[in-house]
């Protein structure tokens, strides 16, 4: 009877959970990832002070732990009269972390362009734009594109720390349910398998992605 | 313009990479139909020069005429207009990776010629087929060998409708059993009057095709003359010092 209770809460409750988590993950995967092709592209292109700037970004969001980020986000910045909700601390902070990381992939990505197909390009009388929409992006796309993937799916498992902004996604959730019965392996142990789906689901579309983006003698660098 | 104007011509470019003096004044004039080979050893500035011609290399100074007219290289559209009437061929062809054959031609006709997809693709099998890889266009290059990714590198940059030619050793890369493949499609090239620059140490095409033999050595170029005047018997040239050891080296090979 008690564990009758118990499971159709936990389920109720994770499944609530669930959809804050991916209400949490979309917008952060998207945004941290424009971030990191914008941040990337400056720090392989731009001038000397541009790049020393998107390496200070990277080098403070890849050094400090997240939860130094998120609590600074949620309870510093009003001391300074920026109020953000619970849901856009998490949100901020996870695009400005995984944005730190997919520029170092990006950026990598970029430079390992080799020269010749920047000389190819020219010597057919593309610009620079042209050049760089046309053959550096498509190529450095899919080098890129497994750190990327990983990347979303750190993002993923690290999405749970945004319960410590007290945003009620599915650990917070089901942290709530574990403490209110004392049932904390099996809550957990459920958490994990919620997790384990995303993960998953995730790693489907990044491998049906690679696949679409397959070409001969590339990508498998 | 007159016939003996030269196409493309430049006088006393230079170009230093950091404080080596890289080229120290070279010119040269390539008209119409003619086929002009670079030769010398090895660093003398060959690549150098022929990248400068169309730079990809901004010369540090020196003037570069096209077509009767000077080329302002500092207005980036009109470089760009001048890059697109000059061929080039890369030792290690420089295909884009991340397309097929047929596709590498055909952006280069959309994006730069503005051509429609579908004109872009005729026009690039119709050159496919001139270099005999009618039947290769799906092929990415991974999946070439380096004599058919030579031949689908000159289909491309013939059908941007070059007035000139600029190849750096061409055959360089390649294993030896495909060299023939490349040297045959050069040469159709050379009958059909094509104008061409050619870095090469391919002794067949140095004897058989030069209107003129540049000797390049240190950044100048020490020897200029017809193959007659150069390679004759007994001229004791640099020129053809040079060739005869590259004979020596392909005989030790076959
Ligand atoms: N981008 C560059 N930066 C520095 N040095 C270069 C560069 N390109 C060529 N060089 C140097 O210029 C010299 C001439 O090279 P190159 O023009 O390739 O000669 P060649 O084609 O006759 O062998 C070489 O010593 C080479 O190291
Ligand atoms: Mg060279």
């Amino acid at each position: 009877m008690d564990d009758m209770a118990f499971f159709r809460e936990l389920v109720t409750g994770l499944n609530r959970g669930l959809l804050m988590s991916v209400m949490l993950i979309i917008p952060s995967a998207l945004g941290g990832l424009i971030i990191g092709i914008v941040a990337g592209a400056l720090r392989a292109f731009g001038n000397s002070l541009v790049i020393r700037i998107g390496d200070g970004y990277a080098a403070l969001f890849r050094g400090t732990p997240l939860v130094v980020q998120l609590f600074v986000l949620y309870f510093g910045l009003p001391n300074v009269g920026i109020y953000l909700t619970p849901y856009w601390a998490a949100v901020t902070g996870f695009m400005l972390c995984s944005g730190a990381y997919q520029s170092e992939y990006v950026r990598g990505a970029l430079l390992s362009i080799k020269r010749n197909q920047y000389l190819g390009a020219q010597a057919l009388g593309f610009t620079r734009l042209q050049t760089i929409f046309w053959v550096i992006i498509p190529q450095a796309m899919r080098r890129a594109l497994p750190g990327c993937g990983n990347e979303i799916i750190y993002l993923i498992k690290y999405s749970s720390l945004a319960y410590i902004v007290t945003f009620m996604e599915l650990t917070g959730e089901g942290k709530t349910i574990a403490t209110e019965y004392f049932r904390f392996t099996e809550v957990f142990l459920v958490i994990g398998f919620y997790y384990l789906i995303l993960v998953s689901v995730a790693k489907i579309i990044l491998r049906k992605t690679e696949k679409a983006l397959e070409v001969p003698g590339f990508g498998s660098v | 313009m007159s016939r003996s104007e030269p196409i493309l011509k430049v006088e006393n470019i230079t170009k230093s990479f950091g404080s080596a003096e890289i080229l120290k004044g070279v010119g040269l004039e390539l008209p119409k139909g003619a086929i002009k080979i670079l030769i010398g050893p090895s660093g003398g500035g060959k690549s150098t020069l022929l990248q400068c011609l169309n730079c990809l290399v901004t010369p540090d100074s020196g003037t570069i005429w096209f077509n009767g007219g000077v080329v302002n290289i500092q207005k980036s559209k009109e470089l760009y207009a001048f890059r697109q009437q000059v061929g080039m061929i890369f030792q290690d062809f420089n295909l884009f990776d991340h397309l097929t054959a047929l596709d590498n031609i055909i952006i280069a006709l959309c994006k730069v010629k503005k051509m429609s997809k579908q004109q872009a693709r005729e026009r690039a099998m119709t050159e496919l087929d001139q270099v005999g890889l009618g039947d290769k266009g799906h092929l990415y290059p991974a999946e070439l060998s380096g004599g058919q990714k030579q031949r689908v590198a000159i289909a491309r940059a013939l059908a941007m409708d070059p007035k000139v030619l600029l190849l750096d050793e061409p055959t360089s890369a390649l294993d030896p059993e495909l060299v023939g493949e490349v040297v045959a499609v050069i040469r159709s090239l050379a009958h059909k009057g094509m104008t061409m620059i050619m870095a090469t140490h391919q002794i067949s095409l140095i004897r058989n095709l030069a209107d003129e033999i540049l000797f390049m050595k240190d950044g100048l170029i020490a020897e200029r003359g017809t193959p007659d005047e150069l390679l004759g018997k007994g001229c004791g040239t640099l020129s053809q010092g040079f060739c005869d050891k590259l004979n020596e080296i392909a005989g030790e090979e076959s």
